[in-house]
């Protein structure tokens, strides 16, 4: 793959040590290998909002990389499970258990799809010393689903379904995945958004206004609206 | 003889397999093209990995999206076609998605609204959805299955009149720009545009033209179809290429859709599908024989009612 090529690309173990972290840069390609776990609302809901316990106590030094996912997945007959495609959901939509997850898990790489809110880089994820890695695509399904060599383990598979269930994979040459964010909390994603916003008014040049703007299209109240 | 529940269920779930797997070769060449065409780096580095994760994903007969989205079918009876019960077909789609959502597999996306519970199978309340139409002077059942995810991409506005082909831009550009920031839109992709109409009606007509029409391919009337390439020029303007990189390459098409309207409205909607465009087709014949392709054929001249007035 020939930009691939001409792409810094970091293989990482995880757990990721903190000079690993250090060395990423936005627009780097990264590749994973050891345990990666998932976590998307349902599990937030469970650990932050009602208050139960993580399924391990002591998740970090056995992986601080949670991965915004569900799997294609199925258990077979013997009770093993077949992985088929993985990718990623849009995390913004976490952001509000970031912080208390961070420092409750110790993750220091989150991966998903589409980054966290501009501000979240800064105030939250670079002050505990962790990156966002975006998926490529979305998604390339077959090309993680080919980097998960196996379960390690799944928790709350029966209360909240394949979808939401918590998953451990054991991961190899699991990627590519693009560094979004660093430690200084610069992104990637907020960067290429400003160069684009910039050119976007000149789109519109010309087109005559809309006969008629919808409600919440202004703050004014009063505004002639449907 | 005579086309059975067995049949259909044998072809709804090879079509649910193939979709997930395999790229359909109007799609797949629709992005070689707009790969070699890209200058933003980035954006040429995702389709790039995009192209490996097609081949991954035949290789290791694996699905190419983990969000195997909502899987859904399209049918289409021919009027001499020999199938007894409607019901029974209607049962075997069903049958076919649990079992297919379990062996390929599928992701069980399909929850309660309200309660988020599930079966893990992808069946539920009105789900999967099957449209239904019909074709004359023929003795086929055709079915296509769409795995579109659900979330991002798609809008509906009530135009106007007045708006005219300007406010029908404004309102692409508005909804390609938010959901091609950060690729939510999972761009490039085959964008649909419904016009007129009800309001119900141009989401549908706009979801079919994205789903339901290859790349290359164009509406009949002359005016619309330039508008097709219009609009499909207008996107990749943007300056947005995939995942939201600055590049681009937005639009691998674009297809549009027409209903008759009320006199005094212009709805409109636009669908985007995804860079994993899932989508497969199976004719099953009278004779019992299935035979499988990527084109749905669905806009036929009779679909569309060309010709009558």
């Amino acid at each position: 793959m020939s930009q691939a090529a001409t792409r810094n690309t970091h293989h990482l173990k995880v757990p990721v040590s903190a000079s690993d972290i250090a060395k990423l840069k936005p627009g780097d390609i990264v590749y994973l290998e050891g345990v990666v776990y998932t976590a998307r609302e349902g599990v937030y809901d469970r650990v932050l909002g009602k208050g139960q316990s993580l399924p391990i106590p002591d998740l970090a030094p056995i992986s601080n990389v949670n991965f915004h996912c569900s799997p294609a997945a199925s258990q077979s007959d013997e009770g093993s499970y077949i992985i088929g495609g993985v990718t990623a959901t849009a995390s913004f939509r976490f952001s509000k258990w970031m912080e208390s997850w961070l420092d409750l898990t110790g993750t220091k790489i989150v991966i998903g799809k589409g980054g966290m809110p501009k501000d979240d880089y800064a105030n939250i994820l670079a002050p505990r010393g962790a990156v966002y890695l975006t998926t490529v695509g979305y998604g390339t399904g077959a090309l993680l689903g080919r980097g998960v060599v196996g379960v390690r383990d799944v928790f709350w598979l029966d209360d909240l379904g394949i979808a939401q269930a918590m998953w451990m994979f054991d991961v190899k040459a699991f990627g590519p995945f693009i560094v979004d964010s660093d430690l200084e909390g610069n992104s990637l994603f907020a960067q290429h958004n400003d160069a684009i916003a910039d050119h976007i008014n000149s789109l519109y040049d010309g087109l005559k206004p809309p006969a008629l703007s919808r409600y919440g299209e202004t703050d004014d109240r009063k505004d002639e609206v449907m | 003889m005579t086309i059975t529940a067995d049949h259909i269920e044998e072809a709804a779930y090879h079509i649910m397999k193939k979709a997930a797997i395999d790229i359909p070769d109007d799609y797949l060449t629709g992005i070689e093209a707009m790969a070699d065409k890209e200058t933003g780096d980035l954006s040429a580095f995702v389709l790039s990995a995009m192209l490996d994760n097609y081949r991954a994903a035949t290789e290791d007969r694996r699905p190419m999206c983990a969000d195997t989205g909502l899987p859904r079918y399209y049918v289409k009876i021919g009027d001499n076609a020999d199938m007894k019960s409607m019901v029974a077909l209607d049962a075997a789609l069903r049958k076919a998605t649990a079992n297919a959502t379990h062996d390929v597999p599928l992701r069980p996306n399909r929850v309660h609204p309200l309660w988020r519970t599930e079966h893990n199978n992808n069946l539920g309340i009105n789900a999967p959805e099957v449209e239904w139409s019909f074709e004359p002077d023929a003795d086929w059942i055709d079915i296509t299955t769409v795995h579109k995810g659900g979330l991002f991409g798609s809008d509906y506005r009530m135009l106007f009149p007045g708006d005219g082909i300007d406010g029908i831009k404004r309102f692409l550009l508005d909804t390609l720009i938010a959901f091609g920031k950060r690729g939510l839109a999972c761009q490039p992709a085959i964008v649909g545009v419904g016009i007129g109409g009800s309001k119900d009606t141009c989401m549908q007509l706009g979801k079919q033209a994205a789903c339901l029409r290859v790349v290359g391919d164009r509406n009949p009337d002359p005016e619309i179809a330039k508008l097709e390439h219009e609009f499909k020029e207008l996107g990749n303007s943007i300056g947005m290429g995939a995942m939201g990189f600055v590049g681009s390459s937005m639009v691998v098409d674009c297809h549009i859709e027409v209903g008759y309207t009320h006199t005094g409205g212009m709805p409109v909607s636009v669908h985007t599908f995804c860079l994993s465009s899932r989508r497969a087709t199976a004719r099953i014949h009278s004779s019992g024989e299935i035979t499988y392709r990527t084109d749905p054929r669905w806009f036929t001249p009779y679909m569309r009612r060309e010709g009558i007035t």
